[in-house]
């Protein structure tokens, strides 16, 4: 299988270890991920903020590029996806018709997510299942941008995804069932306002462990450095000790296929994950 | 008996019009069941709510709507623009208006959030990807937040995060430019 790859520029930074896992568990399931050439930055939240014809054009441009090509396009990080999903919009409606790309919508954009649990690669996946994760009782939280609005996103059920609940099913771990899938955890304002990223954030913790989880795990490198960096702090302003790894969903799929590289991923997480995951006798040294 | 004196109220009949021209936001749609405000992430911070912002609109309060904090605090997260039962885009409608108080020259009341958006966009600006160690750097200057860090002594927590990054590899030294710069230059012009 071979789809074209939009990393985006945060997983050529802060969220390596996303960036490697993807990379490793897509190579392992025979994926080829084909990299955009000379993809550009979608804009982000900032190019919607101020430039809304900007905010079109630049992640436009890639699905310029990527229509070059003949495959699916994936990208893993859900800000670049709902970018891309909104440039496709507004470049198909033709909306003021003064972008200065066309393009013909010939390329389907997946979410990452939402492109490993079609069930062609779950059952991959499934097959290559070695190290099953029991003992992980963990929340999937999605955040907002795979699914809002879902007139952008084409998401089938935007209150309540479903794709990395399918997926850690498969893996033997068990999802547990929440109301706080897709709410916010502030994204960027954690830069400009932390206050407010800190309240929405402890939030999430104090919803997780009321439902008994003993991880998060996530698809968006945003959600995952809100949750995951400021959690020590987070904490202790609320009070209580969180403890909560904040884990990939790629991460976890390596980790059921022993691939040999997912502790150096997890190791460049903040909240130490493999201590957790050693107790339950998931790391290598368990491996027989 | 003392008189009261009511100044009139300035409306601008044509604003709601003008907030639509850049985007299908059909916020004349509007009939405030207040669906938006019920399921909004960020009202705590806000100092007008979100159904309160497409009404002002509506009233073509154009000064008030423009000068408010709550279009800056916004999260962007869409819940309003989801769940609105008449398909009004209000996340787009704090993005048309975050760009238009820009253009009108209004002081930003969230000045920091203002700064982190053009520091972004002057980011990607000169090399067609962001680069996260500039941005912040370039931010911390613009926004001021570097000096007030640097004198009540938080500047110490930046610091450190950015070693424990580094440490981790999830921080490296230089950045990539694209082939294509130019383009990215013309579309940011």
């Amino acid at each position: 299988m071979k789809v074209s790859y939009y990393p985006g520029c945060s997983l050529e930074a802060s969220a390596r270890d996303y960036q490697e896992s993807i990379e490793g568990v897509c190579k392992r399931l025979g994926i080829e991920l084909v990299e955009l050439e000379d993809w550009n930055c979608c804009g982000a939240t900032a190019a919607h903020s101020l430039n809304h014809r900007a905010s079109v054009e630049l992640p436009g441009r890639n699905l310029v590029i990527a229509e070059k090509g003949e495959t699916d396009l994936v990208a893993p990080c859900p800000l670049c996806f709902n970018r891309l999903k909104a440039a496709e919009k507004a470049l198909l409606n033709g909306e003021n018709g003064d972008y200065r790309y066309t393009i013909e919508g010939k390329v389907k954009i997946w979410d990452l997510a939402d492109f490993m649990a079609q069930e062609k690669v779950l059952g991959l996946i499934e097959s290559k299942v070695t190290n099953l994760l029991e003992g992980i009782r963990a929340v999937c939280y999605y955040g907002c941008m795979s699914s809002r609005p879902p007139k952008v996103t084409g998401a089938e059920n935007c209150e309540n995804p479903m794709s990395m609940d399918k997926i850690l099913t498969r893996l033997g771990a068990e999802p547990i069932d929440w109301a706080y899938k897709t709410d916010c955890c502030g994204a960027s304002h954690v830069v400009d306002r932390p206050d407010m990223v800190f309240k929405m954030v402890g939030k999430l913790y104090q919803r997780a462990l009321e439902v008994g989880a003993n991880c998060i795990v996530v698809s968006c490198q945003m959600c995952q450095a809100n949750l995951d960096i400021y959690q020590e702090k987070i904490g202790a302003e609320l009070g209580v000790t969180v403890d909560l790894p904040i884990i990939y969903f790629t991460e976890l799929i390596g980790l059921a296929m022993k691939e040999r590289e997912v502790e150096k991923w997890l190791s460049r997480h903040f909240v130490d994950p493999l201590t957790f995951l050693g107790e339950q006798d998931l790391l290598a040294r368990s491996w027989v | 008996m003392e008189s009261i004196q009511q100044s009139p109220v300035e409306i601008d009949p044509g604003f709601s019009n003008l907030v639509q021209t850049s985007a299908s936001l059909n916020v004349n749609a509007c009939f405030q069941c207040r669906k938006c405000t019920n399921g909004c992430p960020v009202t705590f911070v806000m100092d007008i709510y979100p159904d309160q912002v497409i009404r002002l609109v509506l009233l073509g309060q154009k000064e008030q709507v423009l000068r408010c904090s709550t279009i800056w605090v916004c999260s962007a997260c869409e819940t309003c623009t989801t769940r609105c039962p008449n398909e009004v885009d209000i996340a787009g409608t704090m993005d048309a208006l975050k760009e238009m108080a820009v253009k009108e020259g209004i002081q930003i009341p969230q000045p920091k959030t203002y700064a982190f958006h053009k520091a972004f966009l002057q980011d990607i600006k000169k090399r067609g990807r962001m680069f996260e160690g500039r941005l912040m750097q370039s931010y911390l200057l613009k926004s001021g937040e570097l000096f007030r860090k640097l004198a009540d002594g938080s500047i110490k927590e930046e610091i450190n995060l950015g070693l424990k990054m580094f440490k981790k590899g999830r921080l490296p030294l230089l950045p990539k430019g694209i082939k294509g710069k130019k383009e990215i230059k013309e579309i940011l012009r």
